[in-house]
């Protein structure tokens, strides 16, 4: 057997290791695991904890959406009722979607991650324990506050989409459309900064041996999930940034009368807003996956068509956004090609659908709750994939696009592929975490409930959208043949949610949180490393992973786990800490030391939260102060991290020596750092996006930019900057003054670059408020000039870590990104300043 | 017009509009939409089956289920044939249904307004003929090419019995064909969400037989000043501030022109039947009946001046 990093593979075999291990180890890591008390409680970063206050909080916003839902369809039962006046309807609508989308849907899998992935991966945490911490507080703080508009009537009322001109300044004068600007702003750095943490546990943090074709599903469909962040929320990112600029400066990025689009938006929004669907979709698909081999008592049929069905999704999934616009007047050149993309997306699912049912048919299937649910979600899943068939048909799209027809399709496509799952979810994953599984007995009712409410509320949908109703109406009139189908929507919505209900009777019952307090156990007698006996420190001894379900094929490895025999049996620094493995075979790399509780992520998330929030009530003053505050706290946090411990290389079992400090391209921080920049340079990639699409469609506002002469001093700057920055890294070696001297060079380089970039424009006659072009370059300086002030805030980072002696040699994590920072830096510049000129030169 | 053009009764019950084409722009999507709908139906029923057989089916059965096999079957190779044959019918009839260069269709301009329409007829050379609101008037027979427009946010033009809907975006110029083939009154409403009263925000085509759009053409003649007191309220309480009655002092333009409004199917824009109750009660408290029109309520009026200034109205044809 080759290896990956020089590891010997021979070397597994020493384990299970033969010594009996003492107790007072466990001992040991139960203590160095334990949640603060009292207060300081708030301040635990680890993924038992956060990953549960994370999935409860997302489940509590399922509820208040659903509550919504109710009154709508109370408001609907009838023609021309007035129980909801129509501005509230409005805002409720728009709350019920945005908060279904933002504050549940993604939340929810990333929780469902952060809380299953390590123990499912046998690590002792994600590697980024703060950054979840943080994730997690800034989503809740400012989703919570976020939602209380409604309470005041200052909630949202422009559509979950937000369609410019709708909710530009003249037509939304009020700071309902700031709420949701600003609002949505922080959940998606929330969910960018979950997606990092995800993308690095799942291919650093996997038990040794655990190679990627020994991944579990969830494993697999998390990361595709993860990578899809990645890509796909930059562009929903800027475009929120674009819109609120608009509001607040007047940039008319989206004004049709200045050379703008609102087409623009459009495209943004649903470069995010499809990808999005299968962002919800495929971690809970990933779910089914892993419930339906345990229920079915055998291994998944199919493990790696599932895998490429995952990948294939992901990838098809960023051809199909213009789906959304048929009804726009494209050419009947992009619409066909969008509606290829949209049908061949449908492949991808079909070939999970029948993986399932092809491992049911192998094994003998167990009708518990977990079976239940997930037969009921593959077929209502499966009926509204069929339905999206259906509106991926261009001309039958004219007729059902923003009718009630895609309200029925796409609750079919959401319940069935993703609530569903995630009831089954809960019923399967329960006893990991809790001393006490869920009721079966309620589970079934549960979800007989569920399934009967679903269909009664949304099939007749269907029949509303033919008889002509269209969406985000706040009543209809009668005499349509509306009246009927409404009411039996109405009824149904009641029967889902008195489903809801009997569950969270099920879950006071019988749900007791179980952080080191023991599990229910694998009362499912499944197959895979979650459900190996676990504590606070996830499992006593990380095990040898040598099949998919090694749980099924070794009966003794959970005794033999419990008792030490595995990998890193004890703490072997005396800290937290985890083996980062290698990407592709999961070899053990070094030993990562892992922070512990820190208030400074929850300050940083109060501080993040207040930031936006203080923007949208336009307390300029507070919000500055708070953004401050929470750019300290984050770099208080940051500064306990990139420590060295004594001892350099530590036994983590069977005399097995790895390091406890690496730096370079295989350091974990380096790999969060590169998905960063990839995030930004997505973000910058829209930007030149806007900025082509304006200059397409808006010729006439055209003006021509300077001239590519005036580049030539940038490019040379910002060559000048990269060389500094990576050069800098080179001469630590020599001191750790020396790359502090460089960054500050490269980052004054940098700004003189921009400083020279804007004035041409400007000279050039150029005005942010007066075109669409002239817009969207200041706003690419804007983002350019974000990351200079960034890349000068890590540099004085160094700085203030080498005069306290924290910058080790030879080398030394904190350089290492600062360095790859600044060459990003350089190389947007760069690319900023080509592209603005070529664009109508 | 006879009663039976009366809102409330023109579409209820079964078939629904998008199953019940009037005219060769919607009767090829009702049979794509048959077609998908119990194609859909069997695929489903393909799969429930399939489920069923792994829950319950002989061992044998089973077997042919449970293997990598069926997945390429059931998962890739059929979905992939019969959406490719899908595909090809949708394109070809996508290029089918979208306007040709060169036709010779009557052009209109709709400009959507929150919320409702202005209605532009216009020549042959594209100026503008006519001027009405919230309703179209068409021959059957004989395509209409409109030309969608916005005054402000997006809004969506949808008729389902003549065609599928299509976006009018500020800064664009969006064309739809439409045709009827029998006279009659084919009802739609805005599709896209456009704040306040987005739900109240309806559109009536008419189509009338040629000879009957011709006399129908011929009788929009400008009001012929004879008011009485109903015009001199009109002009005295500021309604001529948006609105515009031709052959009179009313010239505004913030609202839909009134010169034909005693013709229309509707008031409110396709939301009331015309008659002289609705009228008054639209003219005096319409805030109550659409919320957040841009329409004050005048609910100064007494009871004579409504039924002066209604009667003024409704005779406007």
């Amino acid at each position: 057997m080759s290896s990956e990093t020089g590891f010997d593979p021979a070397l597994y075999a020493r384990f299970p290791t033969r010594a009996p291990r003492p107790d007072e180890e466990k001992e040991e890591l139960a203590h160095i695991w334990c949640a603060p008390k009292g207060w300081d409680y708030l301040t635990a970063v680890n993924n038992s904890y956060i990953g549960l206050y994370y999935l409860g909080t997302a489940f509590l916003f399922f509820l208040l959406a659903g509550i919504l839902a109710l009154l709508m369809r109370v408001q609907l039962a009838a023609p021309l009722m007035e129980v909801l006046p129509q501005a509230v309807y409005n805002q409720v609508f728009t709350m019920h979607g945005t908060v279904m989308m933002f504050l549940f849907a993604v939340p929810a899998v990333e929780a469902a991650g952060v809380l299953l992935l390590p123990q499912m991966l046998a690590a002792r945490d994600l590697p980024f324990p703060r950054l979840s911490a943080y994730a997690f507080w800034a989503y809740a703080v400012g989703g919570l506050c976020f939602f209380a508009s409604i309470f005041v009537g200052l909630a949202p009322d422009g559509g979950w989409f937000m369609y410019p001109p709708l909710t530009s300044k003249a037509y939304s004068p009020g700071i309902n459309t700031d709420f949701w600007l600003l609002g949505i702003g922080f959940i998606e750095i929330s969910a960018i900064a979950g997606a990092i943490e995800i993308i690095v546990g799942v291919l650093r943090t996997r038990a040794p041996g655990m190679s990627l074709d020994r991944m579990p599903i969830f494993a697999w469909a998390m990361l595709v999930f993860a990578a899809m962040i990645v890509i796909a929320f930059p562009s929903v990112i800027l475009a929120t940034l674009l819109l609120e600029i608009e509001r607040a400066f007047g940039w008319p990025f989206f004004d049709a009368g200045r050379g703008g689009d609102p087409l623009l938006w459009q495209h943004l929004f649903w470069f995010f807003g499809h990808p999005e669907v299968y962002i919800i979709f495929l971690p809970a698909a990933g779910m089914v996956s892993m419930i339906v081999a345990t229920v079915a008592r055998t291994e998944l049929v199919g493990y790696r068509l599932i895998v490429l069905a995952l990948l294939a999704t992901g990838f098809i999934s960023f051809g199909v956004w213009a789906h959304h616009m048929f009804a726009t007047g494209l050419p009947p050149m992009t619409t066909g090609f969008f509606s290829a993309a949209s049908m061949a997306v449908s492949i991808p699912a079909g070939i999970q659908v029948f993986a399932w049912i092809a491992t049911l048919a192998v094994g003998k299937p167990r009708y518990s709750a977990p079976g239940l649910f997930v037969i009921g979600s593959i077929l209502i899943f499966v009926t509204g994939g069929l339905t999206g068939v259906m509106v991926a048909m261009v001309p039958f799209d004219w007729q059902a696009h923003d009718s009630y027809f895609i309200v029925a399709h796409l609750h079919y496509v959401l319940i069935g592929g993703m609530v569903f799952p995630l009831f089954a979810a809960f019923y399967y994953w329960i006893p990991s975490i809790s001393r006490r599984p869920l009721s079966d007995r309620l589970g079934r009712w549960v979800f007989g409930l569920m399934f009967a409410g679903m269909n009664i509320a949304f099939l007749p949908m269907h029949l509303s959208g033919l008889q002509g109703m269209p969406r985000r109406v706040s009543t209809y009139l009668p005499g349509q043949g509306l009246a009927l189908p409404n009411l039996v929507s109405t009824v149904g919505a009641f029967l889902l949610a008195a489903g809801v209900l009997l569950f969270l009777v099920d879950l006071v019952r019988n749900f007791r949180f179980a952080p080191g307090g023991g599990t229910a156990g694998n009362v499912h007698d499944a197959g895979t490393l979650e459900w190996l006996p676990t504590e606070l420190y996830s499992v006593r001894s990380i095990p040898v992973v040598a099949s998919r379900e090694p749980l099924w094929d070794d009966p003794a490895l959970a005794a033999r786990v419990e008792a030490g025999r595995y990998f890193l049996p004890r703490s072997a620094t005396g800290l937290r800490e985890t083996i980062v493995t290698s990407p592709l075979r999961a070899e053990p790399q070094y030993l990562q030391i892992l922070p512990g509780p820190s208030p400074w992520p929850i300050a940083a998330a109060i501080f993040t939260a207040g930031f936006f929030l203080a923007l949208t009530v336009q307390a300029y003053g507070f919000g500055l102060a708070s953004g401050l505050f929470a750019v300290i706290a984050v770099l208080r946090w940051l500064w306990e991290s990139d420590r060295r411990v004594a001892a350099e290389r530590v036994d983590i079992g069977a005399g097995i020596e790895v390091p406890t400090y690496v730096t370079g391209s295989a350091s974990h921080g380096w790999w969060a750092m590169v998905i960063l920049l990839i995030v930004m340079g997505m973000i910058f990639v829209m930007g030149l996006f806007s900025l082509a699409f304006l200059w397409s469609n808006q010729p006439s506002y055209w003006a021509p930019p300077p001239a590519f002469r005036g580049a030539v001093p940038i490019l040379l700057l910002d060559l000048a900057a990269a060389a500094l920055a990576i050069g800098g890294r080179r001469l630590l070696l020599r001191g750790a003054a020396w790359p502090v001297v460089a960054f500050v060079l490269s980052t004054a380089a940098l700004g003189g670059a921009l400083w020279l970039d804007r004035g041409q424009w400007a000279a050039a006659g150029f005005a942010a408020e007066a075109s669409g072009q002239g817009a969207a370059v200041f706003a690419l300086l804007a983002l350019q000039g974000a990351a200079v002030a960034t890349g000068a805030l890590m540099a004085g980072y160094c700085a203030a870590r080498a005069l306290r002696g924290l910058v080790t040699r030879p080398a030394n994590t904190s350089i290492d990104l600062t360095m790859l920072f600044l060459a990003y830096a350089a190389i947007q510049g760069l690319v900023g300043a080509l592209f603005t000129r070529a664009v109508g030169a | 017009m006879s009663n039976r053009f009366l809102l409330a009764s023109t579409s209820a019950g079964w078939p629904p509009p998008v199953l019940d084409p009037g005219g060769p722009y919607a009767e090829p999507v009702t049979l794509l939409a048959w077609a998908l709908l119990i194609g859909g139906a069997v695929v489903l029923a393909i799969v429930v089956a399939a489920l069923g057989t792994a829950l319950f089916g002989s061992k044998r059965l089973k077997a042919k289920l449970g293997g990598e096999r069926a997945i390429w079957l059931g998962g890739f190779l059929f979905p992939a044939v019969v959406l490719t044959g899908l595909l090809i019918w949708g394109l070809s009839l996508t290029s089918s249904l979208s306007p040709q260069p060169g036709t010779d269709a009557m052009r209109v301009r709709i400009i959507g307004e929150m919320w409702w329409w202005r209605v532009h007829y216009l020549d042959a050379r594209g100026q503008e003929a006519l001027r009405d609101a919230n309703e179209l008037h068409i021959p059957v027979g004989r395509p209409v090419l409109l030309e969608l427009e916005s005054a402000d946010v997006i809004h969506s033009f949808w008729i389902p019995r003549l065609a599928g809907k299509m976006d009018m975006i500020p800064g664009r110029t969006n064309k739809l064909l439409i045709e009827a083939d029998r006279p009659g009154v084919y009802k739609g409403q805005c599709a896209e969400y456009c704040g306040g009263p987005h739900a109240l925000m309806g559109f009536v085509v008419v189509a009338h037989s040629a000879k009957d759009f011709e006399r129908w053409r011929a009788a929009r003649r400008p009001a012929d000043g004879g008011g009485g007191p109903g015009l001199d309220l009109f002009l005295a309480s500021g309604c001529a501030a948006c609105h515009t009655i031709r052959g009179t002092a009313a010239n505004g333009l913030a609202g839909p022109d009134l010169t034909h409004v005693g013709s229309r199917q509707t008031l409110g824009a396709g939301i009331l039947p015309n008659n002289p109750g609705t009228m008054a009660g639209w003219i005096a408290d319409s805030q109550a009946i659409k919320p957040g029109n841009r329409m004050p309520a005048y609910h100064q009026f007494s009871g004579r001046e409504l039924r002066a200034l209604a009667a003024y109205l409704r005779g406007l044809e």
